[in-house]
């Protein structure tokens, strides 16, 4: 990272941190899913964006992660913040033994079995024999956690900086995983699978890795998401859900850190904006935004910020160009 | 035949029986028989000729030695390592690097990513590893990194290194595929018609560099290529394929005059 991107990244935290005492509480509160979502939206970001694997499943692993967050909490008395490591690392291995059968499907079929996963997940949490844990159809509240050691914070504000705390750390390790050995292998793995295997990348380990760790970051958005939400139930993990990340990290930018924000930004307000302009369609008008997202930047919010920095950047220094922003195009056959 | 480079030390290599040893190797597609019982061996040093009409059987060769294909016969044996024992991941760490006939590049990465991909199987670690940022993981991707612009000078690709590889020319593209193989220090080097879209010039330059590599880096090529005067100028040894048989083997005077191979090529397109 260099010095301008790390001042930028220090001034949005200062700006972050400010925020609960700018906002109202309910405000505070739709900030604090926000966080969850970019959590989410992150961990398919590296299955979809980075390693190529599309999954229209994504929810069910934030069901996953919810519900086992919920479930250490009511049933098993478990603080809240010991249940994110749980939830993630059920997640971890149940998206690690989903990837390896899926390793034999590519693109659309690996679509279909994880549309299958996201659109039987309700289901399953329905499931009687399940319900002593789940709650079955009522699902399970869960109580809001206190700011600890008598800090001057409400409720809304404590778990604001805990999920902000769980994300920044989240993002850090991600941005390592991605920008070195193992996160060119994803990319490799998704440009040419078959010269990355010939480059000595075992794909079917990485794909299956990659689709654990894509889970464990949804998981634990999950489990934060239940425990902002303070209540969990089957109906709110239904396929639509998995839609809507798919929505978040293409509206965001695909192969991204930063559009993992944006997106999550675009699929926490835009609803709202949307339900406001109009009570009897609000999902057409979403539709509608949507639409224009994609017209007006077509490589996500992420890309057109990195091309509007990139003009600003050629036009601060014309004899140096910025490269690296521009949809690659095959062979064009210009310049050196 | 005296290979060229007998007495350039080769840590690793399995002697003077040769370094590769293909032994009746045949592949099948359906009714299509693409390999038919080949047989040949390079000793280490050498760079090996491989040269064929379009449809011989060169390049579904080299993909036997990636594993790509699987020899429905024979054996293959890389440096004391059988190689139908290896998986298809495994190969490029025994030491065989290979560029692709029609480029296999990582479309989206730049120059430099796409050499440093090379470096893979040369480096190991791994997901909890990486994202926690050991020590161990910055000091392997700076000894990467280093080597990886040691590659970047030495083909002259410094003036792109930073740019996405889709957008650069044919030729510049085929430098960084042969700077990815590279990069993993590969014993044997296989190269897959490295002259093909380039122009007269360039082809003499691709001949130098090619010998360059050799003697530098101290590895064997096999290489496939139909522009006749670059493989017999830069071959020890040639071996000849057509209809997935081989047709003759020796030294490139030798199988230049061999009535079987000029009506190979008479017969065929060229
Ligand atoms: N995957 C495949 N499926 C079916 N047939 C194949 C396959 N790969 C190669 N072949 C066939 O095997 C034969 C040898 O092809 P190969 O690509 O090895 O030829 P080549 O010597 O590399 O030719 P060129 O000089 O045109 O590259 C051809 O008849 C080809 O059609
Ligand atoms: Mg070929």
């Amino acid at each position: 990272m260099n010095q301008r991107t790390l001042t930028v990244v220090a001034v949005l935290l200062l700006l972050a941190c400010a925020l609960p005492f700018l906002v109202s509480n309910y405000r505070t509160f739709q900030f604090t899913l926000v966080l969850v979502y970019a959590i989410a939206l992150l961990g398919l970001n590296i299955l979809t964006g980075y390693n190529g694997q599309i999954s229209l499943g994504h929810g069910a692993f934030y069901a996953i992660g919810a519900y086992t967050a919920a479930i250490l909490m009511d049933r098993f008395g478990v603080p809240y913040w010991a249940t994110l490591p749980v939830a993630g690392a059920v997640c971890l291995a149940v998206g690690f033994l989903f990837g390896l059968p899926a390793l034999r499907l590519e693109g659309l079929y690996l679509a279909l079995a994880t549309f299958a996963l996201g659109v039987s997940m309700p289901q399953l949490l329905k499931y009687h024999h399940f319900e002593k844990w789940t709650g079955g159809v009522q699902g399970i509240v869960i109580t809001k956690p206190d700011p600890p050691f008598g800090l001057p914070l409400n409720p809304d504000q404590w778990l604001y900086y805990f999920t902000l705390a769980v994300m920044v750390l989240m993002f850090v390790l991600a941005w390592n995983l991605l920008r070195g050995r193992v996160g060119r292998a994803m990319v490799a793995i998704r440009d040419h699978h078959i010269a990355a295997e010939a480059m000595g990348i075992n794909t079917a380990m990485v794909k299956s890795l990659t689709f654990g760790v894509s889970a464990f970051y949804t998981g634990v958005a999950g489990a934060l998401g239940a425990i902002a939400i303070q209540f969990v139930a089957p109906d709110s993990f239904n396929i639509f859900l998995s839609i809507v990340f798919l929505v978040g990290i293409a509206i965001g930018g695909l192969a991204s850190i930063p559009g993992a924000i944006y997106g999550a930004l675009f699929i926490q307000f835009v609803p709202n904006i949307a339900d406001e302009i109009s009570k009897a369609a609000p999902w057409a008008v979403f539709g509608i935004f949507m639409i224009g997202f994609v017209y007006v930047m077509p490589l996500g919010v992420n890309g057109a910020i990195r091309m509007l920095l990139a003009r600003l950047g050629r036009k601060a220094q014309n004899n140096r160009s910025t490269a690296g922003v521009t949809r690659p195009t095959i062979n064009s056959p210009e310049e050196v | 035949m005296q290979p060229v480079n007998e007495t350039r030390p080769r840590p690793g290599c399995s002697g003077p029986k040769g370094l590769l040893r293909v032994e009746a190797v045949s592949v099948h597609f359906g009714g299509i028989v693409a390999l038919d019982a080949v047989s040949f061996s390079v000793e280490s040093g050498q760079i090996a000729g491989l040269i064929g009409p379009n449809g011989a059987g060169k390049t579904t060769l080299f993909n036997c030695l990636s594993r790509l294909y699987e020899a429905s016969e024979g054996s293959i044996e890389f440096d004391g390592h059988s190689l139908r024992e290896t998986p298809r991941h495994g190969i490029a760490a025994l030491g065989i690097g290979r560029t692709f006939q029609n480029l296999a590049l990582f479309h989206t990465m730049t120059v430099f990513d796409n050499i440093l991909v090379g470096r893979h199987c040369r480096t190991r670690s791994g997901f909890l590893a990486s994202a926690l940022s050991m020590p161990s993981v910055r000091r392997e991707e700076d000894a990467a990194r280093t080597r990886a612009r040691e590659l970047v000078s030495f083909l002259q690709l410094d003036s792109v290194a930073d740019r996405p590889v889709a957008a650069l020319p044919f030729g510049t593209q085929k430098r960084v595929e042969l700077g990815r193989a590279l990069a993993a220090d590969p014993k044997l080097l296989l190269l897959d018609e490295p002259a093909s879209g380039l122009n007269h010039e360039e082809v003499g330059a691709l001949g130098a560099l090619i010998r360059e590599i050799r003697d530098r880096l101290a590895l064997t090529i096999l290489l496939v290529e139909h522009h006749m005067s670059l493989v017999m100028s830069v071959s020890d040894r040639v071996v000849a394929l057509n209809f997935g048989r081989k047709i003759a083997e020796g030294t490139p005077a030798e199988v230049q005059r061999l009535p079987e191979v000029i009506q190979a090529y008479l017969g065929s397109a060229h």
